[in-house]
């Protein structure tokens, strides 16, 4: 009795069975299934990072002096510190892939078209403020690889025209990465894109009660701005069901196999290791994002270096402002991917060159192989003391650091497997002394004995012959 | 005619109401600027601010040999109490002859990774996107719009000398 009236006076007070149930209960499409679980389960991710990332910050000290020391605490003596931190990271993997995948599901079935372009419009900044969100991360872990993003990040910031140093500078907290600059990144990660995430989750939802969860498409239901409403109203009153418990449980279920994996990684994977402490004056970094930003990382090494303030700069912007205005550029029409070629082309597209260009930004060494070992003597395959200096000097001059020769070395320049079979000796001669299109020139670094052993080493390099059957 | 002229009362009443509306903005307009602009001014401030140059010891000229490039440490301009090892800044320096000593910023110009001295190739190369220096500091291939920035170095009783700048953004003219 005493607790139904407790009930009673919050109900009352509160407002609950007046606003809030039939918000939960409010009626959706009853075809909406296990497609439309990604956006919840984003949600839901945010949730994880939210939480984990409080448990983090009562630890984690913001300071360039004590950020590497904490986190090593963190992980390593915390209670949990090590799951926590995890979490945290698995965490922003999955809110970064769910949203995409999230993105791209509405974007197949065109549920941005009207009444939703602002739904759509406000994921878009979403997506962004959550890649931010990403980026600002990895720069706390203040390892070296992160004092180095930090030097990478306001170098791209530098190229905008006109005011690009002073964000730099304002990124860094002064000229130098140093005492202000992991500061400034820490209230940027915990203050100001997390605020903007909480507006606009805020502005999604309510979008989402305005205008109702969309349709499954189909084809005889092509969006006409003038009816739609009416109809897609009228047909809800038919075959609608209520959102709580009738179609919320699939996006429950989906969420808590998310949670169950984002758990499971942390436990067993753990968080990613902390490299080497933040030295700005360590200069044997090797610089890598996190595997989502992997592909950008390709494309910058693989651009003309005439094209790339354009990339670096325009990329971000003009993918801004494409997704942005897409609802307003075509917001009526079909629905149904079978009858929008162009768009499961450019989603198949999309993937594929994410796909490509992850494997190789992670695989293939870009740039100059460091760690490169001198050529065997099997492979070298020579007697001859004079070959065998020539191959040791391909080594030692740097030539392997990007070219490979029978898979040891570099993938920057040509493969010079079977070079001696491509050039002769004066061609190879002009090439080494001269440089050429990104290979510098050896002329002051060689001597004239240095070169011919290298050539005569190169031209035994040569695609070896069938043995005659004769 | 709007209704309004037709009642005086009514006039008056939409006279005080756009009055007060107006008042409101204003007046919450003042509040906001008195609650941001000091905050604004804080952390804009170290955008314009420039840290005067710095003179640093390295090392005693003696223990750097002709002809030999080394990567050596000093503690930045801008530094913080806070700072700790981010206070340090790398340098390749390299000693040219008996007192000429050359000073190359590790910062490849391209992004700013730190780029590496390949001895025997006489080459400054950079782990990230591929850009390559040659000994004096041009770029020999790969991205980097222009060579390696250098530091003032001098020798002062003895010792090698260095003066600190800003880390060199490709866009930074101040180095």
């Amino acid at each position: 009795m005493m607790i139904a009236q407790i009930w009673k006076w919050i109900d009352d007070r509160s407002g609950y069975s007046d606003v809030v149930k039939p918000m939960l209960e409010h009626i959706v499409p009853s075809d909406a299934r296990w497609w439309y679980v990604f956006g919840s389960a984003t949600l839901c991710a945010f949730i994880v990072q939210v939480l984990s990332g409080i448990a983090l910050a009562m630890v984690y000290v913001p300071g360039g002096d004590a950020a590497y020391e904490s986190l090593k605490y963190i992980t390593n003596d915390a209670t949990m510190g090590y799951m926590v931190r995890g979490m945290h990271y698995y965490g922003a993997t999955a809110m970064v892939m769910l949203a995409v995948i999230h993105m791209t599901q509405v974007f197949l079935h065109a549920s941005y078209k009207y009444p939703r372009e602002m739904n759509w419009m406000s994921g878009v900044v979403l997506l962004f403020v959550v890649l931010g969100m990403a980026f600002t991360g990895q720069l706390l872990r203040w390892d070296a690889n992160g004092v180095w993003s930090v030097m990478v990040a306001s170098e791209m910031a530098g190229r905008v025209p006109f005011i690009g140093a002073y964000i730099a500078h304002f990124l860094l907290g002064g000229e130098t990465v140093g005492g202000s600059t992991l500061s400034r990144f820490f209230a940027i990660h915990v203050f100001i894109l997390p605020g903007l995430i909480f507006a606009g989750i805020g502005l999604h939802m309510w979008l989402i009660l305005r205008h109702g969860i969309s349709e499954m498409p189909k084809v005889d239901q092509p969006v006409d701005p003038e009816t739609y409403k009416e109809k897609y109203e009228a047909r809800l009153e038919k075959t609608g069901v209520p959102f709580w418990p009738v179609a919320m449980w699939r996006d429950v279920l989906f969420s808590a196999a998310m949670v169950a994996v984002i758990l499971f990684c942390s436990l067993f994977l753990g968080p990613p290791t902390l490299g080497p402490p933040p030295d700005p004056a360590y200069i044997h970094a090797n610089p890598m994002p996190d595997w989502y930003f992997w592909w950008y990382f390709a494309v910058l090494s693989m651009l003309p270096p005439e094209l790339e303030t354009y990339v670096i700069l325009g990329m971000p912007v003009l993918g801004l402002v494409i997704l942005f205005i897409l609802p307003l550029l075509s917001n009526r029409g079909h629905r149904v991917p079978s009858k929008r070629p162009w768009a499961v082309g450019t989603v198949i597209f999309g993937a594929t060159a994410f796909v490509v260009l992850t494997i190789y930004g992670y695989r293939k060494p870009w740039s100059p192989d460091f760690a490169v070992k001198p050529l065997p003597a099997n492979l070298v395959n020579s007697n001859d003391p004079h070959i065998q200096k020539g191959a040791q000097l391909v080594h030692d001059k740097g030539c392997l650091y990007c070219h490979n020769i029978d898979g040891h070395g570099g993938f920057r320049g040509p493969v010079l497997t079977y070079i001696g079979d491509r050039l002769d000796r004066g061609e190879l001669v002009i090439r080494i002394t001269n440089g050429g299109y990104n290979m510098p020139s050896f002329a002051a670094s060689l001597s004239a004995e240095e070169m011919q052993e290298i050539v005569d080493f190169l031209l035994t390099r040569t695609e070896p012959k069938p043995v005659d059957a004769k | 005619m709007s209704e309004s002229a037709d009642s005086p009362e009514a006039s008056a009443e939409d006279n005080r109401r756009s009055f007060l509306a107006r008042l409101s903005v204003i007046v919450s307009s003042v509040i906001g600027a008195a609650i941001t602009l000091p905050g604004i001014g804080f952390v804009l401030a170290p955008v314009f601010k420039r840290e005067p140059g710095k003179w640093q010891r390295l090392g005693k000229v003696d223990s750097y040999d002709v002809g030999k490039t080394v990567s050596v440490e000093f503690k930045n301009a801008s530094v913080r109490e806070w700072a700790g090892v981010t206070a340090l800044t790398g340098a390749w320096l390299r000693r040219v002859s008996q007192e000429e000593f050359i000073a190359f910023s590790i910062n490849c110009r391209h992004l700013g990774c730190p780029v590496n001295w390949i001895e025997d190739a006489s080459l400054f190369m950079c782990p990230c996107h591929g850009g390559v220096y040659y000994s004096d500091g041009d770029v020999a291939a790969g991205p980097p719009p222009e060579p390696l920035a250098r530091y003032q170095v001098r020798v002062r009783k003895g010792f090698v000398e260095i003066e600190t700048s800003p880390v060199p953004l490709t866009t930074n003219d101040q180095v």
